[in-house]
């Protein structure tokens, strides 16, 4: 009991750095998604009627997925130096696999019948794309952005060991200073606050994803 | 069948009676060819076809067959390897393929509405492909809700997921006639619906196109639809040869080998009943009545006839009782009381099936037709149908020693 009394003094103590801290993890978190979903669907829209494309691509994002994010993250030093982009890049390259299977995965259930008869009206390759295809594969696409978000939400704590910024700070502070006042605190504050950050993402998101498929999708 | 109601009046286009191949042709198909891969044998061998303006043609034949392969060498779904397509004057192959198909109606099996988009959405998706303005695309899906009989205000908002599978099918039909394309590809429209929705969408398209003209190609596997919708069916056996083209009516009083025999199966004589109509009987004189003639005299009259029955007509000249001797003999009531009432009445353009069902309905086995307003026109019996039936098959094989001859 008296654990969490002291984490809520901390936490009320350091309001404002908790809350800069907080919105600076959520805009590494936000950019990277955003990046790596629109990375991940042009890609996914490539690859989906390619076969080998299609299994080159989808091993490839497993394989990086599988890299512990320590190593992934410090691989990046040597080629972007101290600091928030080896840590964006890191981020990216995990957010791909769920965004890019997702895509896959939605743009294979898209009906044969509608693609056939899209183009049978005459729509050309891109209006089948934008007008038909992405927008019913869309709720699986926004599905996979929202799994994305939740697993890099919580790598990016990691961040700060590449010199990134972001609740992951709190984390490590602690953690290198155990057995001092409020070490266990500061853990307990930035791993509460991911946990939290991630709902409130996922929230979002869902929200988002709700008002852009369409109710006959529904 | 109730007792009152006259057959007759059967769907709109179910009777042959004007020759589709005098129209003008639309689509030309000069020795066009599919092969898949080399050395494979091809899938559509050298077809040479010819589809005349405003004609249902239907493509009918096992599967397999490459009959849906032909339909879509059409619009360019699938590019031909061979030959040419000529459409309204222009050879296809020429054309941008998206703009080919924006002006060719295009239905198929398993529908394709867009989930994503309502009905009027669906509806307007070759308009604004197109191009027209918003006002325009929105009167021309309320003006086709209306013709394929799908109430606007109901429908327009809906999404395809509310819709049951005849609407579906109607709105499908309405989406593909938006930009009101003179040619109209339709791959099996009907096939994923139950017998019965079947039924009344190929009644409802029959008059639908009584109204719009366009000219049809129209795939099916079932000989009963291709005969039904069919101003012309093209029977095809494999790699897409035409093993025989021409109305329902003539393929069916003669088919012109095993193969097209064997395809159309049995019943093809009843089939063929469709096609012709009593008013085109020689109906010949009957022995009648009226209510007020004697007993003694109407004895007489079925006396001196060859027929085992007598007619009655009432005041109005429509017929009221069959009477047989039998009737005569045994009591004294007026003609009105006694005999058999009138129950099977066809209308002259009621067809030789209609006549078919009538008779076998009738207690005289024989079937009166009466004018439109229930006037007495005469009598059909069974040997002026087998009469009509030979006719028919004489017809066709005239027709077709004619064609051997200018061969």
């Amino acid at each position: 009991m008296d654990g969490v009394v002291s984490l809520f003094r901390f936490v009320s103590d350091n309001t404002s750095g908790v809350l800069d801290r907080t919105i600076e993890h959520a805009w590494l978190v936000l950019g990277v998604i955003l990046a790596a979903s629109v990375f991940s669907v042009f890609v996914g829209v490539a690859v989906q009627h390619r076969n080998t494309a299609k299994q080159f691509a989808l091993g490839t994002a497993s394989v990086l997925l599988t890299i512990p994010s320590l190593a992934l993250f410090a691989i990046f030093i040597p080629l972007v130096g101290i600091g928030n982009r080896a840590a964006q890049i890191a981020l990216f390259l995990y957010a791909i696999l769920p965004v890019l299977r997702n895509t896959v995965t939605g743009l294979d259930a898209v009906d044969p019948a509608i693609v056939e008869s899209a183009k049978g009206m005459g729509m050309g390759q891109v209006q089948q794309l934008l007008r038909v295809r992405i927008p019913l594969a869309w709720p699986v696409i926004i599905a996979g952005i929202r799994v994305s978000t939740q697993l890099i939400t919580g790598v990016a704590a990691i961040a700060v060991l590449v010199g990134g910024g972001g609740l992951g700070s709190y984390i490590q502070r602690g953690l290198t200073s155990l057995g001092n006042p409020f070490s266990i605190e500061r853990v307990w504050t930035g791993t509460l606050f991911i946990i939290l950050l991630a709902l409130v993402l996922d929230l979002l998101l869902g929200f988002i994803g709700k008002r852009t498929t369409s109710p006959g999708l529904r | 069948m109730s007792q009152d109601t006259s057959i007759g009046s059967g769907p709109a286009g179910t009777v042959g009676d004007r020759d589709p191949t005098d129209m003008p042709v639309m689509i030309h198909l000069d020795g066009v060819e599919k092969i898949y891969a080399p050395g494979e044998p091809p899938a559509v061998e050298r077809l040479t076809l010819d589809v005349h303006t405003g004609e249902i043609l239907v493509l009918v034949g096992p599967s397999g067959c490459g009959k849906s392969t032909t339909l879509r060498l059409i619009n360019r779904m699938i590019e031909p390897t061979g030959g040419r397509i000529i459409f309204d004057g222009e050879d296809v192959t020429e054309m941008d393929p998206t703009q080919l198909r924006r002006r060719i109606g295009y239905v198929i099996q398993r529908i394709g509405l867009f989930p994503h988009q309502t009905i009027a959405e669906n509806i307007g998706t070759v308009p604004r492909l197109l191009g027209w303005d918003a006002n325009r695309a929105t009167a021309r899906t309320d003006e086709l809700l209306d013709l394929v009989g799908l109430e606007p205000s109901i429908y327009r908002d809906r999404y395809p997921k509310e819709l049951s599978g005849g609407q579906a099918q109607r709105v499908g039909v309405a989406r593909a006639l938006a930009a009101d394309p003179p040619v109209m590809l339709m791959d099996e429209p009907f096939g994923a619906v139950d017998p019965i929705t079947r039924d009344r969408l190929q009644n409802e398209f029959l008059r639908l196109q009584a109204e719009v003209q366009k000219t049809i190609v129209f795939v099916t596997h079932d000989i009963d639809e291709a005969i039904k919708m069919g101003d012309r069916i093209a029977i095809l056996r494999e790699r897409s040869v035409v093993a025989q083209l021409d109305t329902p009516a003539r393929i069916l009083s003669y088919p012109v080998d095993e193969f097209v025999d064997d395809f159309i199966g049995a019943g093809s004589t009843l089939k063929g009943l469709h096609f012709e109509r009593v008013e085109g009987l020689d109906v010949p004189d009957y022995p009648t009545v009226t209510l007020e003639t004697s007993r003694s005299e109407a004895r007489q009259l079925l006396a001196d006839s060859d027929f085992h029955w007598l007619l009655a007509l009432d005041a109005q000249n429509r017929p009221a009782r069959w009477i047989k001797d039998d009737h005569l003999s045994g009591s004294s009531q007026p003609l009105d009381q006694v005999g058999l009432q009138v129950r099977a009445v066809v209308e002259p353009n009621a067809t030789l099936h209609d006549a078919l069902e009538a008779m076998i309905t009738s207690s005289a086995a024989q079937a009166v037709v009466i004018d439109h307003d229930g006037t007495y026109r005469g009598v059909v019996q069974i040997e002026l149908l087998t009469e009509a039936i030979r006719r028919m098959r004489s017809d066709a094989r005239r027709h077709y020693e004619q064609l051997e001859a200018t061969r």
